[in-house]
């Protein structure tokens, strides 16, 4: 098991990744560069967080372009696991590979906070260590964190059971409290909050280290 | 080959919410500026392009607009595509 971490010039938690899943968890990794296009060998792609590129147009709207981000398309569409986490997800929205977009949120505020999410694995690979319905509690630190859809997308989400993780009390004003979605074929996730920042006992709770354990699966 | 200008401007959807122009109208009450009833926050972007002919110009622009400049779930855009700026060698 290897997983690849994706930096870009502007990621800040792909060190926190590498931290969670090969320091706490055993878990190999090795930090992919955002000019590169070798992903051989790798059995998941993390997305981390951050501000790719500083964010500039909109988030994730530069990183969508990265060489890098071409093969990742890729190893998704063959069905390859793939983590987008805040910037991450951002990143995934632009990239098509997940709908609806994250934009600012409602009171302007940026969040840094502990934040108690339920979970619905639904056909999420990543969340098969959870139970239906389980509350968790990863942290969330992002400004443009909103997520927005139009209503009938939103409900062919939740009927398909992509809306995987959803905000116990919503801070940023999310449609349908959406926190974290997969797609149809469950392979990918992106999710705000920080799941990774919620692996070491040293750090607080450990919820995340399921997440992450499902590789090892 | 000619050299085309134009402006993009860029605005949320309507059916999105924009919390920083909400802001801003809040604080045009304080500036003593009231009857402000709606202010929405966009961007221009103004673009320099070498084309052959204001037709490739335009789909270029189009492209370059729905795919990198706005985000169309969230954003609507529209182009304004000036006369060419000046002929290049």
């Amino acid at each position: 098991m290897t997983l690849g971490v994706v930096v870009f010039p502007g990621s800040n938690c792909d060190r926190d990744v590498k931290w969670a899943a090969e320091g706490c968890l055993g878990i190999a990794t090795r930090f992919l560069w955002h000019e590169e296009r070798d992903l051989s060998g790798l059995d998941a792609v993390v997305i981390p967080g951050g501000f790719s590129y500083g964010d500039y147009l909109r988030c994730g709207a530069i990183a969508r372009f990265a060489p890098l981000l071409q093969e990742v398309a890729a190893f998704a569409e063959r069905g390859g696991r793939v983590l987008g986490i805040c910037n991450g997800f951002q990143v995934l929205t632009e990239m098509g590979l997940l709908p609806g977009a994250l934009t600012r949120n409602q009171k302007l505020h940026f969040l840094c906070e502990p934040t108690d999410l339920a979970v619905q694995p639904g056909p999420c690979s990543w969340l098969q260590g959870y139970s239906d319905g389980e509350v968790v509690n990863f942290p969330i630190a992002h400004g443009e964190g909103r997520y927005q859809a139009e209503p009938e997308q939103l409900r062919a989400l939740e009927d398909n059971g992509q809306v995987v993780l959803r905000y116990v009390r919503n801070p940023n004003g999310s449609v349908g409290d959406v926190a974290g979605l997969t797609n149809a074929a469950g392979n990918v996730l992106g999710l705000m909050p920080h799941p990774e920042r919620a692996c070491d006992p040293a750090t607080g709770g450990v919820d995340g280290r399921r997440l992450l354990a499902s590789l090892l699966g | 080959m000619p050299l085309y200008s134009a402006r993009v401007l860029v605005s949320l959807r309507p059916s999105v919410l924009d919390p920083a122009g909400e802001a801003t109208r809040a604080a045009a009450a304080r500036l003593g500026v009231d009857g402000v009833s709606r202010l929405r926050i966009g961007k221009a972007v103004e673009v320099e392009l070498e084309a052959p002919d204001e037709a490739t110009a335009r789909i270029q622009l189009e492209l370059l607009s729905d795919r990198l400049l706005a985000n169309p779930v969230i954003e609507n855009w529209t182009l304004e595509l000036k006369d060419s700026a000046s002929a290049g060698a």
